[in-house]
């Protein structure tokens, strides 16, 4: 997308939302959904839409965890690093995650496909241990299964 | 008649496969011409059993438990309906020693109805409560609330009704219902299984509330990390407007309220409920001092009151059946039923809703079967990060608030994390105080900078350097923030590592691991 499209979407999300300080994160929210990151320029942007300085809106992206301010990887993977995963071997499968995948949580694959990064608990505590993909959350997930779910993911449109 | 063949709905049982196996029976229906409907309930919370189908019978419903799809294909190989006679038969749900020793009051519809049908809702005892509190009036609400006994599931155990007391007792031209549902606890999952198997129960006690305070908006902060929750809580809202519940006219009376849907940003401390409102107000999730209370100045300022998923569920049925009914089940001051949550290493792991003081110990073997690997139980953490990790000697704890406290650890909201033999309580030490630090919003430096420190102490007490020194150090550490935090994260943090402390010092002091980049997990 081009610099145009960016700032024309943009122009479309905030002229759906009202500009009350309320509706900040929701509105961020929509950013991140659309763009994948929060950028410096929709920071700026923002700020002006809302009445705030770009550190108020700063300090908001920089606070909550789901919001970026870079890009990452295609495919977002979150591993539950939580205590009832970590009872039936979370720790195991990270490991096992970032080895096949060479890349450390946090950090997104070379070619670009996979964010792999840590998440705590996902209320799927029974069936352990759970990895979220985008919004499907998977239980139960073995070795041999998260390679399959890996081998499953689309490829790059 | 058409008969209708149960596939729960829920973000457990989707997650090992259930919406693969609907598909299937879709095409089993279609290819055996059957005169039969796929009905997608929530799922009962027996988690163990999932993917559990399940189809009517004379006698009741009758299930089938972990199905894939392929043995969902066996399951109609005759061309028939599936009869108890197949071998993944359990036979008649209800009839499960696990299920039949509960005492499901919140958590009486869940898996039986389809979440989103208020004609079911209706059908199982739904809107009762609601009904009962527009006879009642405000302070008639707020004395049944009192009477109950309920107190904050969330965690602190805040009795409610002196809560709501506050709040209807404040003048202000707005208040507000403010619903925590960023149930962040590792080892939780009621609030979640709740709103995705019952949702309008959670709609229904907000409007009670509502009515008893006089609040006109409400709000529900659910966390970002139940993405399918999100999809059935925004349905239901909309379902519940349609149907009057909520909106400019309450069931036809005079009172207005409705409800906003917000999603959380991914942050553990927007649970606490200070952090929630300046969440909801825009701002980065810092908790706030206190006074003022949120119930007489919370969010924008006004009186408010937050109350936690299950708490405001409670109260249906409490004005259905009346307090004092309520009040009759449980331990002492813990009146009523508890949903605890088995997890972690377990072998029959779910939603276990039983009135207060059974002991820990019939919750995990007798309930949960003990390990899923078979293994020896070493510890079982309860109360989410925050609580304390129980050695065999304390398993015998009734659970209720006051017993806990006792031994040095807390129900909080009612996750039980089992760990066999295998778990290195040092490395569960050392990650309580990973998560606070990670998790930390940053105002006080107790909790800012005491997590960080007790990171680092915690892993040269592992590394075994100057272990007398450093765990004085710690213990001076979970001291300060034990007393200087400015809310439960900080405060409460110290919990787990104390306990660890206390009864398995031994893997706190010996271990030497060599640790690879995976086990590093914040």
């Amino acid at each position: 997308m081009s610099e145009a499209d960016d700032a024309e979407a943009l122009q479309a999300l905030l002229a759906d939302s009202p500009t009350t300080a309320e509706h900040l994160l929701p509105l961020l929210q929509r950013v991140q959904q659309h763009f994948g990151f929060v950028s410096p320029m929709v920071i700026r942007q923002v700020s002006a839409a809302f009445n705030l300085s770009r550190a108020e809106v700063y300090g908001v992206v920089s606070f909550y965890g789901d919001l970026r301010e870079s890009p990452v990887g295609e495919h977002v993977v979150q591993l539950c690093m939580a205590e009832a995963c970590q009872a039936v071997g979370c720790r195991a499968l990270a490991r096992h995650a970032e080895a096949t995948l060479g890349v450390a949580l946090g950090g997104s694959t070379q070619d670009g496909r996979v964010h792999l990064e840590a998440a705590f608990c996902f209320g799927n505590c029974a069936l352990g241990p759970t990895v979220r993909i985008g919004d499907r959350v998977h239980g139960a997930v073995s070795e041999a299964r998260f390679d399959a779910l890996m081998a499953s993911l689309p490829t790059r449109r | 008649m058409t008969a209708r063949i149960y596939v729960p709905n829920d973000t457990g049982a989707r997650s090992v496969g259930a919406d693969d196996v609907a598909e299937t029976i879709h095409q089993m229906i279609r290819t055996h011409s059957l005169d039969a409907v796929v009905v997608r309930n929530g799922s009962r919370g027996a988690y163990w059993l999932e993917p559990l189908i399940e189809v009517d019978s004379v006698d009741g419903r009758v299930g089938f438990a972990a199905v894939t799809p392929e043995t969902a294909a066996s399951l109609f190989e005759s061309g028939t309906m599936p009869s108890v006679s197949h071998p993944l038969s359990i036979g008649l749900v209800e009839s499960l020693p696990w299920l039949r020793d509960q005492q499901r009051l919140m958590f009486s519809r869940v898996g039986i109805i389809d979440p989103l049908s208020l004609d079911d809702y209706r059908a199982h005892g739904g809107l009762s409560g609601l009904e009962q509190a527009l006879t009642l009036g405000p302070q008639a609400i707020v004395t049944e609330i009192k009477t109950s006994g309920l107190r904050g599931r969330g965690g602190a155990a805040f009795p409610a009704g002196i809560k709501w007391q506050t709040v209807h007792d404040t003048v202000a031209d707005q208040k507000y219902i403010v619903c925590n549902a960023d149930e962040g606890d590792s080892g939780t999952f009621a609030d979640r299984l709740l709103m995705d198997a019952d949702p309008f129960q959670l709609i229904e006690g907000m409007v009670i509330a509502a009515i008893a305070v006089s609040a006109t908006a409400g709000y529900i902060y659910l966390r970002s990390e139940y993405p399918h929750t999100i999809r059935i809580i925004e349905r239901a809202l909309v379902l519940a407007r349609d149907a009057g519940i909520i909106g400019t006219s309450v069931l036809g009376s005079a009172h207005a309220f409705d409800i906003t849907l917000r999603v959380g940003g991914g942050s553990y401390i927007c649970g606490e409920e200070t952090a929630l409102l300046e969440s909801l107000e825009g701002k980065r999730g810092v908790v706030r001092a206190k006074p003022p209370l949120p119930a007489l100045a919370g969010l924008f300022g006004k009186p408010t009151v937050v109350n936690n998923v299950l708490t405001l569920a409670a109260t249906t049925a409490i004005l259905a059946r009346g307090g004092a009914h309520y009040a009759g089940l449980g331990l002492d001051r813990s009146t009523g039923t508890m949903p605890f949550q088995l997890g972690g290493n377990v072998k029959r792991g779910g939603l276990v809703e039983v009135a207060f003081g059974i002991s820990l110990a019939e919750l995990v073997v007798g309930f949960g079967g003990g390990t899923r690997s078979d293994r020896p139980i070493k510890a079982i953490q309860v109360g989410g990060p925050l609580g304390a990790y129980l050695p065999a000697s304390q398993w015998q704890t009734p659970l209720g608030y006051e017993a806990f406290a006792a031994v040095g650890a807390m129900l909080g909201h009612g996750g039980v994390v089992v760990f066999d033999d295998t778990v290195d309580m040092g490395e569960q030490a050392e990650f309580a105080m990973a998560f606070c630090a990670h998790e930390s919003c940053g105002k006080c430096t107790p909790c800012r900078i005491g997590s960080t420190r007790g990171v680092e102490v915690i892993g040269r007490l592992r590394r075994g350097e100057a272990s007398e020194k450093n765990w004085q150090l710690l213990d001076e550490l979970c001291e300060t923030m034990e007393l200087g935090s400015l809310c439960a994260l900080g405060g409460l943090t110290p919990m787990p590592v104390r306990s660890i402390m206390a009864h398995f010092a031994g893997d706190l002091l010996s271990s030497a691991p060599s640790r690879a980049p995976g086990e590093v997990t914040v």
